[in-house]
């Protein structure tokens, strides 16, 4: 089978078993998506397919022949770090790193949720005006950090959304 | 997890035909349970047919007001469809209650209707289970039964089904497009979804082979006035506790219409026709709504740890039907 992987085409012989994570970590080397819970409770592995965020653990490899795959080692355009990276590391939004290349992965998906004018679990009146904490909370509680530096990463993410926005915030 | 066959479906009519001639076949939409549960050792097929490139991607709205959605529609793409947002809050919300943005992103219509209970006997397979292994028993009414249901059990079983989606499909009398080797039919949601009984392995009324191709939304005229309003352990993320799907219609004060399905109190979305009759023609007060809760609850078996369901679930309709009072007052 083909997998389309940050614009490099690999043809690859897969178990039929082998889901989307271990093909990325296993079988070409791509190790920046994490293994966590291996059962979608976590986000750790997530990854943008066709532009949108899903489980990487929980995806088959053979269901996504053809299809546009990007990960945390995608991301970066000509080693400029991704505005959602950058955001990260201005911020300190992580302690021990584990869960961040899914916390990026999933950040940059939701941003762009967010700007199809997607609602969220907390939105209300229909149309969300802007991102804040509450939303970036509800939208971003498929990734859970063990180490408890929510603190930082809802800011950093509020960061991003602000300065697409062309809003400053303090 | 073990070795399977695996085909991805060009036509629903090979799709229908290759799983079933073969009894240890199953469809595959978005994985987020089945592959699951495969990890777990607890689904084991040995032929997965991908239906994810079939055309029921679709959400239409017929002339009469009728929404189709198809079966491979994502969750996602369905919550903030137009005609769901605006039309039909409830589905809207009760999509948006359900798993996390990634898992919503991959999960379907017809997968969610299909999805397994969350019982945790159910998903360890080194436990007894009457729903996983016929006759092996339960250990659920003198174990963890906490989140299982009070409504519609029996001895053999007392599994939740874990949908907020279909909670919000059944008050709407949603109507499940089915494509099977006899051709295609349509049921009642109400009839997709069987009680337990002395067969709990049976789940539904679909037989091996029939194919979920789509659903429909037939109009309601104050489906504008509605909400699904979720009770869960945390803030987000989370399986329901207790839930309602409700939808009200209020003139003068008085009840006109009234639709009604709980969550998580059930082996299936749990349609609430005695507190809908014991609601219509009463006064729009919280004491009505009470009353109404209670008389579908009077069938409630609760058991041990799970008993603080009946008046949760009396409270959330209270709350839920409250509010949409005073939006309609």
């Amino acid at each position: 089978m083909q997998l389309h992987v940050n614009g490099r085409l690999h043809e690859l012989a897969l178990d039929n078993r082998t889901t989307l994570l271990d093909a990325l970590r296993e079988h070409l080397g791509l190790t920046g998506s994490k293994k966590g819970c291996d059962h979608g409770q976590c986000g750790a592995c997530t990854v943008l397919v066709d532009g949108r965020r899903i489980n990487s653990c929980l995806a088959l490899a053979v269901t996504l022949d053809g299809v546009e795959i990007r990960t945390i080692e995608g991301l970066s355009d000509d080693g400029a770090l991704h505005p959602v990276q950058q955001a990260f590391l201005d911020r300190d939004g992580f302690q021990c790193g584990y869960c961040t290349p899914g916390q990026i992965c999933s950040a940059v998906g939701m941003l762009d949720e967010f700007d199809q004018g997607w609602p969220s679990a907390v939105t209300t009146g229909g149309q969300p005006a802007a991102l804040d904490a509450g939303e970036v909370r509800e939208r971003m509680s498929g990734n859970l950090c063990r180490c408890g530096a929510y603190m930082n990463i809802v800011p950093a993410i509020l960061d991003v959304a602000d300065a697409a926005a062309g809003r400053s915030s303090a | 997890m073990r070795p399977f066959q695996f085909v991805r479906a060009d036509d629903a009519a090979t799709a229908v035909q290759t799983v079933t001639a073969n009894p240890k076949a199953k469809f595959l939409a978005g994985g987020t349970n089945l592959v699951d549960l495969m990890k777990l050792g607890v689904e084991r097929p040995d032929l997965l047919v991908d239906l994810t490139r079939l055309p029921f991607d679709s959400v239409d709205v017929e002339a009469d007001g009728t929404v189709r959605i198809g079966t491979n529609v994502r969750n996602s793409d369905l919550a903030a469809h137009p005609a769901v947002r605006n039309g039909l809050p409830l589905l809207s919300q009760a999509l948006l209650a359900g798993a996390s943005g990634q898992l919503r992103n991959m999960a379907t219509v017809g997968g969610n209707l299909l999805q397994r209970t969350r019982c945790v006997y159910f998903q360890d397979v080194t436990k007894p289970c009457n729903k996983r292994q016929p006759g092996s028993g339960c250990p659920a009414r003198q174990g963890d039964h906490r989140n299982l249901a009070i409504l519609g059990a029996s001895e053999a079983c007392i599994a939740t089904h874990p949908s907020d989606m279909a909670v919000a499909l059944a008050a709407l009398d949603a109507r499940v497009a089915v494509s099977g080797p006899d051709g295609d039919r349509e049921t009642p949601l109400a009839e997709l979804h069987a009680l337990p009984g002395e067969h709990p392995e049976q789940e539904t009324t679909l037989r091996h082979g029939e194919l979920i191709t789509g659903i429909a939304v037939p109009p309601l005229a104050y489906a504008e006035r509605s909400a699904y309003r979720k009770v869960r352990d945390r803030a987000s993320y989370a399986f329901a506790v207790a839930s309602v799907a409700a939808a009200l219609d209020v003139e003068d004060g008085v009840v006109r219409d009234v639709r009604l399905a709980f969550g998580a109190v059930a082996p299936k979305p749990w349609r609430a026709h005695a507190a809908e009759d014991a609601l219509r023609g009463r006064p729009a007060t919280a004491a009505s709504f009470r009353a109404a809760a209670e008389a579908e609850l009077a069938a409630a078996e609760p058991l041990r740890d799970n008993a603080f369901k009946v008046p949760l679930i009396t409270n959330v309709v209270v709350r839920t039907l409250s509010d949409l009072a005073g939006e309609t007052s």
